[in-house]
Order: structure tokens, then C-alpha cells, then sequence
């Protein structure tokens, strides 16, 4: 087992270590840089743009580029000063100016805030209704839960979100368009977010559940007496929940870039927002910041889904 | 699929019926489309889909107006019977956008998959072909890339396009872009089709005949793993629709005029206070294409796999 979470530990740090090189040569290759002309802004004369180059080593070779800000980040935790937020670094920006003096209104933990309730209505939701629509395979409940679910894995979050804002706040008037903090204004980009993931969730629990309805185990169950509830309880559930958990990580990582489509549409202040900005600024650190900090969290959500899993399945580790 | 795999179940009710019964060979594709044809929610989607794709395909011979032709006197109008979806903001119909903007949005999504395909289907091919350290080393790099922020990626590459690229071009990077991030399901089905097909006995005689390893996977081993694929391909297509329509949105597709479905959305999200039918019909052009397509493919994953049916 120690041998195992090692072995998921260094592959999770290569994934880390090969996603900051992918990010810094995709940032070469793009044309134009932070100080260029058509990166908007007035344009500068040549000897600026090389001194302003000059000021944050984008003179340097590129390789040399890459290792001051990898060490700078391990050594340090510092993601570097933002490039066109003039006087902002990258960390203030993602973290707050103080992150312990409101930790939970900084963007990084309004992003946080805002994958975890959907996640939350997506596991509460999706687990339940794969499990009444296997038991009532066929019936008009599993008919319904499967509409829904079908409607929820085709309808993008943007959509759904300029819907229910359409609805909801355009036509009825009962919740705020954007922002957050309150409750009202956290109800949309919850549902705008979650439901996606709970269809794919009910999906794939009822799935998971049918087979398992179908195993031997089951009916010898049965058949020694058991009640049809120790059944479920006890046999059904917990052997139909396993593909479900494998599923999660690799849900993730749609799920924490649709966090930033989802707060484009509500103007959430989460670290989306930095990123898209970031994009059209070319502005090198606070992308690579926000790339990272994705990619961070969806590798260690991977690592503990991998270990969850190992723990449920012993199989799994000996492979 | 020939008489043994078939179901002995259904009664004889057509002439391909019959044929099975009187121990007729058809081959698997015929047998899957006598078992689509029966799945009606399917074959509406699949109606739907042809309709969008070829109104798309002849939009200059079948719109009424021109993609881009404005009538200034009738502006962000709401739905009447000269303009069934209203117009926009230079009173442009907003029907005939969307019919072509699933040029843009269809396209993207059919070559893009396409380009995974090929991707895909060649890496799964040779990783499962000849297995081993070969394989080993190869999905471990699958593993690797699974663990990226695929978007995020994506977003990066449409960068490297000039902005003032031609809607060719730009299109171009959305098929190239898209392939690269989306190849990985695609090369793991094939490799899981190749590990099992390669032991079994059409394969070894092939391989006793003195077949070249290029001849037993294009002749005998693809073909027996297409099935699955063009599932992969049918649900994939969706989701390719919909980063299409992403990309488009954060304003990183097809500039305008050109339309595509992500685009107009984009702009009728800015209009929706005013004029929401603007964002509305977009909106519904692309869950309507997303669930036809979702449908397609449960369909077919069903009629190529009938133990499967009911089942996800």
C-alpha cells in the first residue's frame, strides 16, 4: 500500500512538473509578449519595452527564464510579480493582499467556495437518483431521473446559466444576477455548475448498480433471507459506489474549468476571472499562477480518488 | 455479428427477420441498423442531425436571407413570422445565422473528432498490437496526459493564432487543437479492442498465412473494433460542440462576422436584458444538438451491444 501511494505521489509531481513545462513553452510560442505593442495599451518605444523586459528577466534565455521561476516558487511560494497589474504580485492577486485577514472573500477561496457547493449538490443529488432509477428500472422514476439526466449532461453550464439568469432574475425577479457572498447569489452558480456533473453522477451510479443487482452475490443474499433492505444496505451499495469514486477525479478537471465559465456569467470574483484576463494580457506569471494552481489541485483531487479507490478495491494495488 | 450472437427472442416481424431465422448471414452493421430503426427517440435524433447537417451544407440555397444581410428597420426585433427567431442588432435574421452557424459549430465538432480518431486510433492500434513494454510505456503517457487541464491547454493554443487569421485558419487550430486534447479515450478503447482481438484465432491463422502486422491491423483487427468507436465518435461529437461553443464565447473561436453557435451566444448574453431571444435560440441550438447527439449515441452503443441496453 506504501509502495502504491509512492508510486501515485512521484507520478502526480511528474504530471505537475510536465504541465509547468508544457505552459512556459506554450508562452513562448505565442506571439506577442506582455510589453509588445499589440498587447494592448499604449504602444512603447523599442528601448522601454527592453527595459521593462530587462526589469523582469524576460531578456534572459528562456531555459534560465524557466528555472528562476520554478525555484522562486518552490523556494519561496512566490508566483512571481504580475506582469501588467503594475505593482501587484501574482500572489496578492490570487490570494488577497492578506490572505488571513478574510481568508474566505480571497479569490482563490471564492473559487474554492464555489466548486465545492456544486460538488456537494452533485454528489447529494446525483448518488440518490441513480439509485431510485436502478431500483425502479424501467418504471416512470427511472424514466423521469433519466430525462433529467440526459438533459443535464447536454446542456452546457454557460447555457444553463444565462437561462436560470433569464428566468430567475430577468423575468421573476427573485435572485440576484451576479456577484457573491449571499445565499441568493450563490443558488444559480451552484445549480449553473453542479447539474452537469450530477447527470453524469446518476448515470453512472445506475449503471453501476445494475450490474451489481445482477451479480451472484446478490441472490445468494436473497436467498439465505436476508431483508431486501441489508440487501442494499449492505451488499448493493457499497460494491456500486466504487466506479462512481473513480469517476470523480478525472470529473474534476472539467469541473474546475467550468468554474471559471461559471464565473464569467455571474462575475463571481474567483481566480477565473485572473485567468482570462491573464490570457489576453499575456501576462506570463499570473498565467502560469493560475495554470498551476488548476492543475495542483486537479492532480492531488486524482491522487486521492487513486487512493480512495486502492482502499476500496484491493485489487487495484496489486496491479 | 452473424446468427449466433443475435437474439433469438425477437419475433420474425420484417424480411431481415426472416433472413436471420432462415440462417442468412447479415453482416454486423445491417444488424445494428434493424435494432437502431426499432429505438424511435434515436432515429429522431438521428433524422434531426441529417436535417441540421444538410440545411447547414446548403444554407446559401435554402435561407430566405443572407448570412449576413442587415435590415436596419427592423433591429433586435422579437420572433414574428418574417423572422422566426427575430433579428439582431443590425437586423440580421437570427434563424439564418444559426442554420449557418452550424457550419462553424458542426464542422469544428465532425473534424474535430475525426482528427482524435486518427490520433487515437493509430496510438491505441500500436500500443495494443504489440502489447508488452511497447504498450507499458505508452499508457503510461496516456496516464500522464490524463491528469492535464485539457481546457486550459486549449485556451493556451488558440493563442498561438494570430488574431487576424482567417476564419479558415482559425478553424484549422480548432481542429488541431481539439484532436490533440481529445485522443486519449479513444486510444485507450482501441488498445482494450486490440489486447483482446489479438488472441484469438482469425488473427493467429492471419498471422500463420504470413500477414505483415500492418495487414492484420488495418484488415483484421480495426474493422472488428469499430463498433465501439463510432459510439466513442457519436458521444464525443457533443462534447466537441461544446468546447467549440466554450471557445467561442470567451471569444477565442471564429471572429464575426462569421457566425457560430458559442459566438452568438456570447453576444446575445450581452443583449439579454433587452432582447433575450438573442441568447435564447443559440442557446437552444446547442443543447438541442448536444441531446440529439446523446441520444444517437446511447442508441447505437444499444443496437451494436444489446446486453448492454438499459444499462449506461
Amino acid at each position: 500500500m506504501i509502495r502504491f501511494i509512492l508510486n501515485r505521489v512521484i507520478r502526480s509531481i511528474i504530471v505537475i512538473f510536465l504541465i509547468s513545462v508544457v505552459t512556459f513553452t506554450f508562452m513562448q510560442l505565442v506571439p506577442g509578449g506582455p510589453f509588445s505593442s499589440d498587447a494592448g495599451g499604449r504602444p512603447r518605444p523599442p528601448e522601454v519595452q527592453a527595459r521593462l523586459e530587462a526589469k523582469y528577466g524576460l531578456d534572459k534565455p528562456p531555459v534560465e527564464q524557466y528555472f528562476n521561476y520554478m525555484a522562486n516558487l518552490i523556494f519561496r511560494f512566490d508566483f512571481g510579480p504580475s506582469l501588467r497589474q503594475v505593482d501587484f504580485n501574482t500572489n496578492q492577486l490570487l490570494f488577497g493582499i492578506d490572505f488571513w485577514e478574510a481568508p474566505l472573500s480571497t479569490p482563490v477561496m471564492i473559487s474554492a467556495e464555489v466548486g465545492l457547493f456544486s460538488f456537494l449538490l452533485a454528489v447529494l443529488i446525483g448518488i440518490p437518483m441513480g439509485i431510485v432509477s436502478a431500483l425502479f428500472r424501467n418504471k416512470p422514476p427511472d424514466h423521469i431521473a433519466m430525462f433529467i439526466s440526459t438533459l443535464g449532461v447536454s446542456i452546457p453550464n454557460f447555457v444553463l446559466g444565462l437561462m436560470l439568469i433569464l428566468l430567475f432574475s430577468l423575468t421573476l425577479g427573485w435572485l440576484p444576477v451576479y456577484g457573491w457572498g449571499t445565499w441568493q447569489q450563490a443558488v444559480m452558480p451552484i445549480i449553473t455548475l453542479g447539474t452537469g456533473g450530477m447527470a453524469i453522477i446518476a448515470r453512472l451510479t445506475r449503471a453501476s448498480m445494475l450490474e451489481t443487482l445482477g451479480q451472484d452475490y446478490i441472490r445468494t443474499a436473497r436467498a439465505k433471507g436476508l431483508r431486501e433492505r441489508m440487501v442494499m444496505v449492505r451488499h448493493a451499495l457499497p460494491n456500486s459506489l466504487i466506479p462512481v469514486v473513480t469517476v470523480l477525479g478525472p470529473m474534476l478537471a472539467a469541473w474546475l474549468t467550468g468554474t471559471f465559465f461559471v464565473e464569467l456569467v455571474f462575475a463571481i470574483p474567483g481566480i477565473g476571472k485572473f485567468f482570462i484576463t491573464a490570457v489576453t494580457d499575456r501576462d506570463y506569471s499570473l498565467i502560469m499562477a493560475t495554470i498551476l494552481l488548476y492543475s495542483i489541485v486537479l492532480v492531488a483531487a486524482n491522487l486521492i480518488v487513486d487512493i480512495i479507490y486502492a482502499f476500496l478495491d484491493p485489487r487495484i494495488r496489486y496491479q | 455479428m452473424t446468427l449466433e450472437t443475435t437474439s433469438m427472442m425477437d419475433q420474425p416481424e420484417d424480411l431481415a427477420d426472416r433472413q436471420l431465422l432462415e440462417h442468412k448471414e447479415i453482416s454486423m452493421w445491417q444488424d445494428t441498423w434493424r435494432r437502431l430503426r426499432k429505438n424511435k427517440v434515436s432515429m429522431i435524433s438521428l433524422v434531426y442531425v441529417v436535417v441540421l447537417t444538410l440545411s447547414a451544407v446548403f444554407a446559401f440555397a435554402i435561407m430566405p436571407y443572407g448570412r449576413d444581410e442587415t435590415d436596419f428597420d427592423y433591429t433586435r426585433e422579437a420572433p414574428m413570422s418574417e423572422h422566426w427567431f427575430g433579428t439582431d442588432k443590425l437586423g440580421r435574421d437570427v434563424f439564418t445565422r444559426i442554420v449557418y452557424g452550424a457550419q462553424v459549430s458542426l464542422g469544428v465538432a465532425f473534424v474535430g473528432s475525426l482528427t482524435a480518431l486518427l490520433i487515437g486510433v493509430t496510438y491505441g492500434a500500436v500500443s495494443g498490437y504489440f502489447g508488452g513494454i511497447i504498450d507499458d510505456l505508452m499508457m503510461r503517457f496516456v496516464d500522464l496526459m490524463y491528469g492535464f487541464p485539457t481546457m486550459l491547454f486549449l485556451i493556451l493554443m488558440m493563442l498561438i493564432v494570430p488574431p487576424n487569421s482567417s476564419t479558415v485558419a482559425i478553424m484549422g487550430a480548432m481542429f488541431i487543437g481539439l484532436g490533440v486534447v481529445s485522443w486519449l479515450n479513444v486510444a485507450r478503447l482501441v488498445r482494450g479492442q486490440f489486447l483482446s482481438l489479438r488472441e484469438q484465432e482469425f488473427v493467429e491463422a492471419a498471422r500463420a498465412l504470413g500477414a505483415t502486422p500492418r495487414r492484420i491491423i488495418v484488415r483484421h483487427l480495426l474493422p472488428n473494433s469499430l463498433g465501439p468507436v463510432v459510439v466513442w465518435m457519436t458521444l464525443q461529437i457533443p462534447g466537441l460542440i461544446l468546447t467549440e461553443s466554450t471557445l467561442s464565447f470567451i471569444g477565442l473561436g471564429v471572429k464575426p462576422p462569421t457566425p457560430s453557435w458559442g459566438q452568438m451566444l456570447s453576444e446575445g448574453w450581452r443583449a439579454m436584458r433587452t432582447s433575450p431571444h438573442l441568447a435564447v435560440f443559440p442557446g437552444l441550438a446547442i443543447t438541442i444538438t448536444m441531446i440529439a447527439f446523446n441520444f444517437l449515441g446511447d442508441g447505437l452503443r444499444d443496437a451494436l451491444d444489446p446486453t448492454m441496453r438499459g444499462r449506461d
